[in-house]
C-alpha cells in the first residue's frame, strides 16, 4: 500500500488485510511488551491543520508502538500560520526524512494533493480532509462491530448482510462518507438518517437508504447505529431550528436505545455533545463501543502504518497492497 | 526445473518421533514444557510433536504459535508481509521449557526474530529449538537443538516442506 487517501477506491481485498492485520496488532496490545520494534527507524509525522486531539494521540500512540519516531506538526503557532504553503511545508517534511505523512487539513482534497503532486515521496494517509473523508475512523468503525458480531473469529470475515444506521449531520460529515463507502464495499447495507437539511444534495448516487425519521430506522433493529456529532462550529446556517428539537426528533436518548434488539450497538466517533446527539444513558450504556473504538483506532492506524512502511517500497508500482 | 524428494511421509513421521523423544530425554519428562510453532508449518509440526509427547509422556504439553513478523529485520526487503495469529497457550511462557518449532532452518533470521518475539510475551526459563530440516547457510550465531535431518543445500536451491494439514501432501524436496 503506498498511500490512504480514502475508503471509495478501497477494494473488499485491501480493507479485508488492513482489518486483518490490524486483529493481530490488537493481539499484541494486550501483551506485557506492547512495543514492538517493527518500524524502527522510520519516521511519521503527523501534519495536522485542524485542531484534533483523539485522531493525532491515537496515530501518535499507534506509530510509538511500532517504534517509529513521531514529529508532531501542529499549523497554530507554526510557519502556516506565517503564510507558508502545503508544498513548502511538504518539501521541508521531505528534507526532514519523513517516511510517512499523516495529514489533518481543512480543505477537501489536501492529502491527495500531497500524495500525488510529487513534492513528497512519503506515504500518506489522510487523517480527515474537509468534508471529504477520514478513512481510518471508517476502518476502526468496521473493526468495531466486526469485532462486536464475530468475536475472535472475526478474521478474513466481512459485514455482510449487517444493518448500520448512520444518524445526524451527514452534510458536513467524512466520517459518515467514509463509513458509506468502506461499510457497503465490506457488503453491509447502510441506512442514513438526518434532517432534510443535514443531507447532501447528490445523496442519491450513495449506494444507501435515505430515512428522515429515527424512530422508523429503529423499528427495523438495526446491528449497528452510529451516531454523529453535530458539528457546531460548521454550523453556519440555520439547519435544525433549535438543539431542544434536534435531540428530541434525531438524538439516541435512554428509550431509543431500550428498543434495540440484543446485540446492536451504539457508536459515535467522539467528542460526543452529551443531551444533544446522544444521551449520557445511551454513551454509557453496556451497547455503546465509543471507549472500543477509541482502543480499536489505536490497532487499525498501525496496520495502516505497517501496510504503508514496513514492506519494500513500491514507488513505481503504485498503490497495491 | 526437477526437484528431489529427500524426506518420504515415513522419513518425517521417523524423524518427528526422535524428536519427541530426544526433548523429553533433554527436559527429563514433559513437565513445564511448552511447545511454541513458527507459522505457518512450524505451527503444524509443533501440534504433531504435542500430540506425539502427550502419548509418550501421558501428560498434555501445551502448544501454541508464535508469530515473528512484526520482529524481522528484514522487512524492508520483501514485499509487506502479513502477520498470522500468535497463540500463546493459558499458562503463559514464564518460567517455563519453551521449544521452538520450525520446518526449516536456513539463515536463523526467523528464529532471531522469534527470540525477540518471545521476550514481549514473557520470561521463559529455557528456550530450546527443534526443526525438521536443516539446510545450513546460517547468518547468525544461531543453532537447533533437536534437529530432523540436516540437508546439504546450496544457497541458490529451495528446500521445501509439505504437510498433509497444509498442503495435502507429505514430503520434503530439493531443487532449483
Amino acid at each position: 500500500m503506498r498511500h490512504l487517501l480514502d475508503t471509495r477506491t478501497l477494494d473488499r481485498a485491501s480493507a479485508l488485510r488492513i482489518l486483518d492485520v490490524a486483529e493481530d496488532m490488537s493481539d499484541t496490545q494486550s501483551r506485557e511488551v506492547k512495543k514492538l520494534p517493527t518500524l524502527r527507524g522510520k519516521t511519521v509525522v503527523n501534519l495536522f491543520f485542524e485542531d484534533s486531539t483523539r485522531t493525532r494521540i491515537s496515530f501518535e500512540a499507534a506509530a510509538k508502538r511500532l517504534s517509529a519516531d513521531v514529529i508532531n506538526f501542529a499549523a497554530k503557532g507554526s510557519s502556516v500560520s506565517k503564510g507558508e504553503s502545503l508544498k513548502d511545508t511538504a518539501q521541508t517534511l521531505e528534507a526532514i526524512g519523513a517516511d510517512a505523512v499523516v495529514i489533518r487539513h481543512p480543505g477537501s482534497g489536501a492529502p491527495q494533493t500531497l500524495a500525488t503532486s510529487g513534492w513528497i515521496s512519503a506515504g500518506v494517509v489522510n487523517a480527515g480532509d474537509g468534508t471529504h473523508e477520514h478513512p481510518t475512523q471508517a476502518l476502526l468503525d468496521a473493526f468495531t462491530i466486526r469485532k462486536r458480531r464475530f468475536g475472535s473469529d472475526s478474521r478474513g470475515r466481512d459485514l455482510a448482510g449487517l444493518r448500520v444506521v448512520i444518524v445526524g449531520d451527514v452534510l458536513h460529515s467524512r466520517v459518515a462518507r467514509s463509513n458509506v463507502w468502506l461499510l457497503t464495499t465490506l457488503g453491509a447495507e447502510v441506512t442514513v438518517v438526518a434532517p432534510p437539511t443535514l443531507v447532501p444534495q447528490n445523496v442519491s448516487l450513495w449506494p444507501i437508504r435515505v430515512v428522515y425519521d429515527l424512530d422508523e430506522a429503529l423499528a427495523e433493529g438495526p446491528d449497528a447505529v452510529m451516531m454523529l456529532r453535530i458539528q457546531l462550529e460548521r454550523m453556519n446556517a440555520a439547519y435544525f431550528p433549535t438543539e431542544r428539537e434536534y435531540s428530541r426528533r434525531w438524538g439516541l436518548d435512554a428509550r431509543r436505545v431500550a428498543g434495540l434488539p440484543d446485540g446492536s450497538i451504539v457508536m459515535h466517533p467522539g467528542p460526543m455533545n452529551r443531551g444533544l446527539e446522544i444521551s449520557s444513558e445511551a454513551a454509557d450504556s453496556p451497547r455503546s463501543t465509543v471507549l472500543e473504538q477509541v482502543t480499536n483506532g489505536v490497532s487499525v492506524r498501525m496496520a495502516v502504518l505497517y501496510l504503508l512502511l514496513a514492506g519494500e517500497r513500491d514507488d513505481e508500482r503504485g498503490g497495491d497492497l | 526445473m526437477s526437484a528431489r524428494t529427500v524426506l518420504h511421509e515415513a522419513d518425517i513421521s521417523r524423524a518427528l518421533t526422535r524428536i519427541a523423544h530426544e526433548i523429553l530425554e533433554s527436559n527429563r519428562g514433559a513437565e513445564n514444557l511448552v511447545l511454541l510453532g513458527i507459522p505457518t508449518r512450524g505451527v503444524t509440526l509443533a501440534h504433531r510433536l504435542g500430540a506425539l509427547i502427550s502419548d509418550i509422556a501421558q501428560q498434555t504439553v501445551p502448544v501454541g504459535a508464535l508469530d515473528v513478523t512484526l520482529f524481522r529485520d528484514d522487512l524492508a526487503k520483501h514485499p509487506t508481509r502479513s502477520p498470522q495469529p500468535t497463540e500463546i497457550p493459558a499458562g503463559g511462557v514464564d518460567g517455563k521449557t519453551v521449544v521452538l518449532v520450525d520446518d526449516v532452518l536456513f539463515s536463523g533470521r526467523s528464529i532471531r526474530a522469534a527470540l525477540d518475539a518471545i521476550q514481549s510475551v514473557g520470561r521463559p526459563s529455557i528456550v530450546r529449538l527443534a526443526i525438521l530440516v536443516d539446510r545450513g547457510h546460517r547468518e547468525l550465531p544461531i543453532r537447533p537443538d533437536f534437529v530432523g535431518k540436516n540437508i546439504p543445500s546450496a544457497r541458490t536451491e529451495r528446500v521445501n516442506v509439505r504437510l498433509v494439514e497444509n498442503d495435502g501432501s507429505e514430503e520434503v524436496t530439493i531443487g532449483e
